[in-house]
């Protein structure tokens, strides 16, 4: 398991020695080699690239792809793929490529903002706890032992039940929307990260280094912030990547039910729930957009996947 | 087992229930919007008669005594009204459970039945072309979002091949063998989306349990016995690495039963997942406070049938 990984040789630590694999190569660092590991894992590379592509198709796409994403044109209403349409049309004749590739930005953000909320609490609860042990240790872990065994799409759904509103008055209906579903979905996804985290905090303020440091008079935060976490930093990379494919997934799970983003928004979850119930007549409508989510979601679990092979340096590959 | 640690999982399953309620009740008492707050700004309610409301409902008590209060309420089965459905929040619940219970245990089941020997197959031969194909499929398998799935059979199966009805009926008014025919054919698509997004990922944790198992001594001690190696990996490596399979699989209800809301709400099966949805639509808060708190103590429960499993299957746990 990632928690018990020996500290001095993690692959991300900024300063590693790692004396004897420098003398046979003349360039050599962490990143290098956790590269050179990464390339192995083919899978993950085609994913990398995938994804990457997708990221430039809905950051540019709509740059390039200059429909208007709300044009209502009822003679074109539910065209399969055509020159003009290359992803058909739904039922209001509005272009599906369009809403596809602005709807992206936002499910693919919502992913990359929900990881980092859930990699910030997580590390912060799991610094917290290792640091501290006794008492605030055990509440601290005894919380996310709780948060780990909520039902996590029931607690989803009754937060955005009861906030909604609140939040749409407030922040705008887009805007307001993104935050609450960034922060819930974030802040029920902190858990493993507070663990691996935790425990690496446990094994690593045991070691010479950081005796050394505390010899020298560094802080709690210094130690922290400079001598363990950056030892810890490959597993909680590998859990936020999985994290940003479980967020993908539970914003289009909730703009699926109909309970996310408002209409005007087309996310792909959003773009799917709107097309399920013309799954005879249209399917090109629904399979775009769910070949879409699947697509990222995949790459995302492959490059996780990838990524713990390669920053995990007791690997022998 | 001993008794001791039996009553020790039971006692520890206490605070976890209270921590959930204490959560859900937080999430209630923060959220905006108060259910008399309409008589506050009308001009017609004089103030009295609003505080006066206020005090009768105990609005105005502190946030721990109203928590307490409906803590008690939870136990004592008043679970409230639901103005929707013109019933009580627990008869309305009872009546949902069991068919999300038989769709679950169903799904859970095609699971284990898939994942099983497959893991067992793919980490017997690690690396090879079988175990390749398994893994890339399980991947392909949990990142399909179980919407995306349904949708899927749904094409193939009522659209394309019109084999199979897509709505869950709950009046089938056929009997004897030609009503379990009907029950079969509407259960199989359910049951397939939830089962297979389950079974991707317990292969992956079947595969690597098995796989710290098959290099101990003990296994190596059976095999240069002369056993057959299928003998070995059923009677020796299997038994051993199922252990913690087990907790796995229990860890994994939350997922399952966010994937059975969606499904249920795909395949319009009268469970209490559709039931959320519904309740959420129509602002029936009892129903959905109930419904959430529900799953919660589902989750509990599948928690601890996983502790008694695991101290039942590796006695060494309960003495710990």
């Amino acid at each position: 398991m990632p928690g018990s990984t020996p500290a001095s040789l993690s692959a991300e630590a900024p300063a590693v020695p790692a004396a004897a694999a420098a003398a046979k190569k003349p360039r050599f660092s962490p990143g290098l080699e956790a590269w050179r590991r990464f390339r192995r894992h083919k899978l993950a590379v085609a994913s990398a690239v995938i994804l990457l592509g997708m990221i430039l198709a809905v950051a540019f796409g709509p740059l390039v792809w200059r429909v208007p994403i709300n044009e209502i044109d009822f003679a074109a209403k539910l065209e399969g793929p055509t020159l003009a349409h290359p992803f058909g049309t739904d039922d209001l004749g509005q272009d599906v490529l369009a809403r596809l590739l602005y709807g992206g930005r936002i499910s693919l953000s919502v992913g990359l903002c929900a990881m980092l909320v859930a990699a910030f609490v997580g590390v912060l609860v799991g610094a917290l706890a290792g640091m501290s042990r006794g008492t605030v240790d055990a509440i601290l872990m005894w919380l996310a032992d709780l948060f780990l065994s909520l039902p996590q799409l029931p607690l989803l759904l009754l937060v955005i039940y009861l906030f909604r509103d609140a939040l749409k008055s407030a922040f705008g209906p887009e805007g307001g929307v993104f935050i609450m579903i960034v922060i819930v979905i974030g802040g029920l996804r902190w858990m493993p990260v507070a663990r691996l985290v935790r425990a690496q905090i446990l094994s690593l303020r045991e070691k010479e280094f950081v005796e050394a440091a505390r010899a020298l008079g560094a802080s709690k935060m210094r130690q922290v912030v400079r001598h363990i976490l950056p030892n810890a930093l490959g597993p909680v990379i590998v859990a936020g990547t999985i994290d940003v494919a479980a967020a993908i997934i539970a914003e289009s799970t909730l703009s699926f039910l109909g309970l996310g983003f408002p209409p005007d928004i087309p996310t792909w979850g959003r773009v799917l729930f709107d097309a399920k119930d013309y799954l005879d007549i249209a399917p090109h409508w629904a399979m775009f957009p769910g070949a879409a989510i699947f697509l990222a979601v995949l790459s995302i679990n492959f490059i996780g996947d990838g990524l713990r092979d390669a920053l995990d340096p007791r690997r022998v590959l | 087992m001993s008794r001791q640690y039996l009553i020790r999982r039971l006692l520890i399953a206490i605070p976890s229930l209270l921590g959930i309620s204490l959560v859900l009740y937080s999430v209630l008492a923060l959220a905006p919007g108060d259910p008399f707050g309409e008589l506050a700004t009308n001009p017609a309610i004089p103030p009295e008669v609003a505080a006066a409301l206020r005090a009768k409902f105990g609005l105005d008590d502190p946030v721990w005594s109203r928590y307490l209060h409906w803590l008690t309420a939870m136990f004592q089965g008043d679970w409230g009204f639901s103005f929707v459905s013109r019933m009580n929040v627990d008869t309305l619940i009872l009546q949902r459970l069991p068919t999300t219970l038989i769709v679950i245990g169903a799904a859970q089941l095609l699971a284990i039945v898939v994942a099983l020997p497959i893991g067992v197959l793919a980490a017997t031969r690690p690396y090879s072309v079988f175990d390749q194909i398994a893994n890339t499929l399980a991947f392909i398998g949990f990142s399909l979002p179980t919407f995306f799935t349904g949708l899927l059979l749904i094409l193939l199966f009522s659209i394309k091949l019109d084999w199979l009805p897509f709505v869950f009926r709950d009046d089938i008014t056929a009997t004897g063998l030609q009503w379990l025919w009907e029950e079969t054919k509407q259960s199989i698509m359910p049951v397939m989306v939830l089962g297979l997004f389950q079974g991707a990922s317990l292969v992956r944790f079947v595969r690597s349990a098995v796989l710290d198992v098959v290099r101990l001594d003990y296994v190596t001690t059976a095999r240069s016995k002369g056993i057959g190696e299928r003998k070995v990996v059923v009677r020796h490596v299997v038994r051993t690495a199922l252990i913690p399979v087990v907790t796995l699989v229990a860890l994994q209800m939350p997922i399952v039963f966010g994937g059975a809301i969606v499904t249920e709400q795909i395949f319009r099966i009268p469970g209490i997942g559709s039931l959320l949805i519904s309740s959420i639509l129509a602002n029936d808060t009892p129903v959905v406070m109930g419904v959430t708190f529900v799953f919660a103590c589902l989750v509990v429960l599948f928690n601890l049938i996983a502790d008694f499993l695991y101290a039942w299957l590796d006695p060494r746990i309960a003495f710990r």
